[in-house]
């Protein structure tokens, strides 16, 4: 269950306490967050909506380690990765949190097959075990025919569904979703919200999904608005898993 | 070795740019090893130089004689086991550009001395049974054609007329580095024939002592011992004298050195340019593979290894033509005698080309590990 006021107790997957992030432009000094409290549970899927510059995406880099916040705390199961070093926090990421992007950010001269490899490459695992789990991720996306097909030679939606493929192949333990589906069609992006559905209810993945479709959020557990680097708004809605 | 896919398919996604910086490093080693070819050609004396050997000549240089009743003096002073004497001859053979260099040598005591230079036992038998044989070293008898029982006429430039020789014998080095490309006929010879002006004189004494340790003591006392004659002598090692010898004809390793520093800074400015750029045009996707836990080190890893792999591939097959072309022989046989591209020079142009590598992927490299992830996504 999503928590916005800081009084859970301690259980939740992501616990995201006093947050604040500012940004310097020459001498001008910006608020992106302020005192920002979260709590995320283990399966939960909950998508952030709001204008621009509301500090969404800012969040989702905070949380999944790809920046530090000026002070506060983020937890991640008992960890709280705001502590740890570059190197340190590199190697949480790769164990821990699947990225999705907008545009899909696939490196053009890899294969479907070698792209959703790439995160596998920091592990221990042989090219054997690597090659299953890539199989296992490209059967879940529904791509196994494009094995080898480069991203060139996809849709936008096929894209999407290799760079998910990329996410999930580690079995992280949250899953960042910045405009999944900002750059599909309608149908590409229900069939892409369907599959993150998908991983949240058959696979019990933890997703973050950033959005400014309410159609997309709407397939959420919750909604939780930002404005001004503050959560204005917090919905639950009906469906739970 | 799991990336390397990664590293090869990202070389090669502009073929053009990387096939002309692995072009442009391949001639630059190619131009190294040829260098190196040059640098070894003319301090191989140098490095072949025995350590126990030392050389005698007239004070006032080579081109003073020395009178041969020396060799008996020299040989009695503490310290020398061997002494030869030695003249140059100067002849020319049919034309002024066929040169090699000739040497009227005291028999068997000269190639004592010169150990490095094998002559088959029977040949050496057939040498001394005749006045006018010769020794001739391999690769000046492949590069003319001569056979044993040739009779070769030189033209003589110091001592007058043609004179003939029979060749008795074909010695060949050790050594890849020894020179085998001398002349070499018996001083009795020359001492019977030259002028009367000649008698009694010879060019140089080599003189071989027991311990190297001694030899400026040995030197000192040779030079000593003929202090205030008609023939003051200068001793010296027999490495010193080669050198002296090479910087009449110029600082050649100053030169050889000029150019290789010129070709190495050409050549890190063309290889970090490649990697600068191919570097800076795949910002947002170095940002994605720290997105996905690619750590600063794997990153300046993957960058140093691109730029490893240009320059290892370039340098390698320019070092590999090098060592081609200088195998097939030795095309100025008049100006150099050693032609050859030595293991270590290899080594060395191996090394360099990875020294190349690394610094070229250096600065692109430790640029990546700095990238912060959130600017370069944001620029993607």
């Amino acid at each position: 269950m999503v928590r916005v006021d800081a009084t859970n107790s301690g259980s939740a997957l992501i616990q995201v306490r006093d947050l604040d992030k500012k940004y310097h432009r020459g001498s001008e000094e910006i608020d992106v967050l302020q005192g920002l409290n979260l709590d995320v549970e283990k399966g939960d899927f909950v998508a952030f909506m709001g204008p621009s510059g509301s500090g969404k995406t800012t969040l989702l880099n905070l949380i999944g380690g790809l920046d530090t916040p000026t002070s506060g705390a983020i937890r991640v199961d008992g960890i709280e990765i705001q502590n740890l070093s570059g190197s340190r926090l590199a190697a949480w990421r790769a164990r821990n949190v699947g990225f999705i992007f907008q545009l899909y950010n696939l490196m053009p001269v890899l294969t479907a097959f070698q792209n959703i490899e790439l995160p596998l490459l920091l592990t221990k695992l042989s090219k054997a075990q690597r090659r299953e789990h890539v199989e296992a991720a490209l059967s879940i996306v529904g791509l196994v025919d494009r094995t080898n097909h480069y991203p060139r030679q996809l849709s936008g939606g096929q894209e999407q569904r290799v760079a998910i493929a990329r996410a999930i192949v580690a079995d992280p333990t949250f899953l960042l979703c910045d405009e999944p589906t900002g750059d599909l069609d309608r149908k590409s992006a229900d069939e892409i919200l369907e599959l993150i559905e998908r991983l949240v209810k058959e696979h019990g993945k933890t997703v973050l999904m950033v959005t400014h479709d309410p159609r997309a959020a709407e397939r959420a557990h919750a909604i939780l608005h930002l404005e001004k680097g503050a959560l204005v708004e917090a919905r639950r809605l009906e469906k739970t898993s | 070795m799991k990336f390397l896919p990664l590293v090869i398919k990202n070389l090669f996604r502009k073929k053009i740019r990387t096939t002309l910086t692995i072009l442009s490093i391949m001639v630059a080693m190619f131009l190294f090893g040829l260098l190196a070819v040059i640098d070894t050609a003319f301090t191989a004396g140098i490095d072949v130089a025995g350590a126990d050997r030392l050389v005698v000549i007239g004070r006032s240089g080579v081109i003073q004689p020395l009178p041969i009743r020396y060799k008996e003096q020299i040989a009695r002073i503490p310290g020398v086991t061997d002494v030869a004497h030695a003249s140059w001859f100067g002849g020319v053979y049919q034309d002024e550009r066929n040169f090699f260099a000739q040497f009227a040598v005291e028999d068997e005591a000269y190639l004592r001395i010169y150990s490095e230079f094998v002559v088959p036992e029977d040949q050496m038998r057939a040498y001394l049974s005749d006045l006018q044989g010769c020794i001739v070293g391999r690769k000046t008898a492949e590069r003319f054609g001569w056979k044993i029982g040739d009779r070769i006429p030189l033209k003589g430039t110091i001592y007058a007329g043609t004179w003939e020789f029979n060749v008795r014998a074909i010695y060949s080095g050790r050594r890849p580095q020894d020179d085998e490309t001398a002349f070499i006929f018996r001083a009795k010879y020359l001492e019977e024939r030259a002028s009367q002006f000649w008698r009694g004189l010879v060019g140089w004494y080599v003189v071989q002592v027991k311990d190297p340790n001694q030899a400026e003591t040995i030197a000192m006392n040779i030079d000593a011992r003929f202090s205030n004659s008609n023939a003051e002598t200068k001793t010296q090692r027999e490495e010193t004298f080669i050198a002296s010898w090479i910087n009449q004809m110029g600082n050649i390793r100053l030169l050889v050195i000029s150019v290789g520093i010129v070709v190495f800074f050409t050549l890190l400015l063309v290889t970090g340019n490649t990697m600068a750029i191919a570097v800076r045009e795949r910002t947002g996707e170095w940002a994605v593979l720290k997105t996905l836990g690619f750590g600063d080190w794997t990153v300046l890893a993957l960058v140093l290894a691109e730029s490893l792999t240009i320059a290892g591939v370039g340098g390698g097959i320019g070092l590999l033509l090098a060592r081609a072309f200088t195998s097939v022989g030795n095309p100025m046989p008049g100006l150099i005698s050693v032609f050859y591209f030595s293991n270590e020079r290899f080594v060395m142009g191996l090394f360099l080309t990875l020294f190349v590598g690394l610094m070229a992927g250096a600065i692109p490299g430790v640029m990546t590990m700095r990238l912060r992830i959130v600017d370069a996504l944001r620029r993607v």
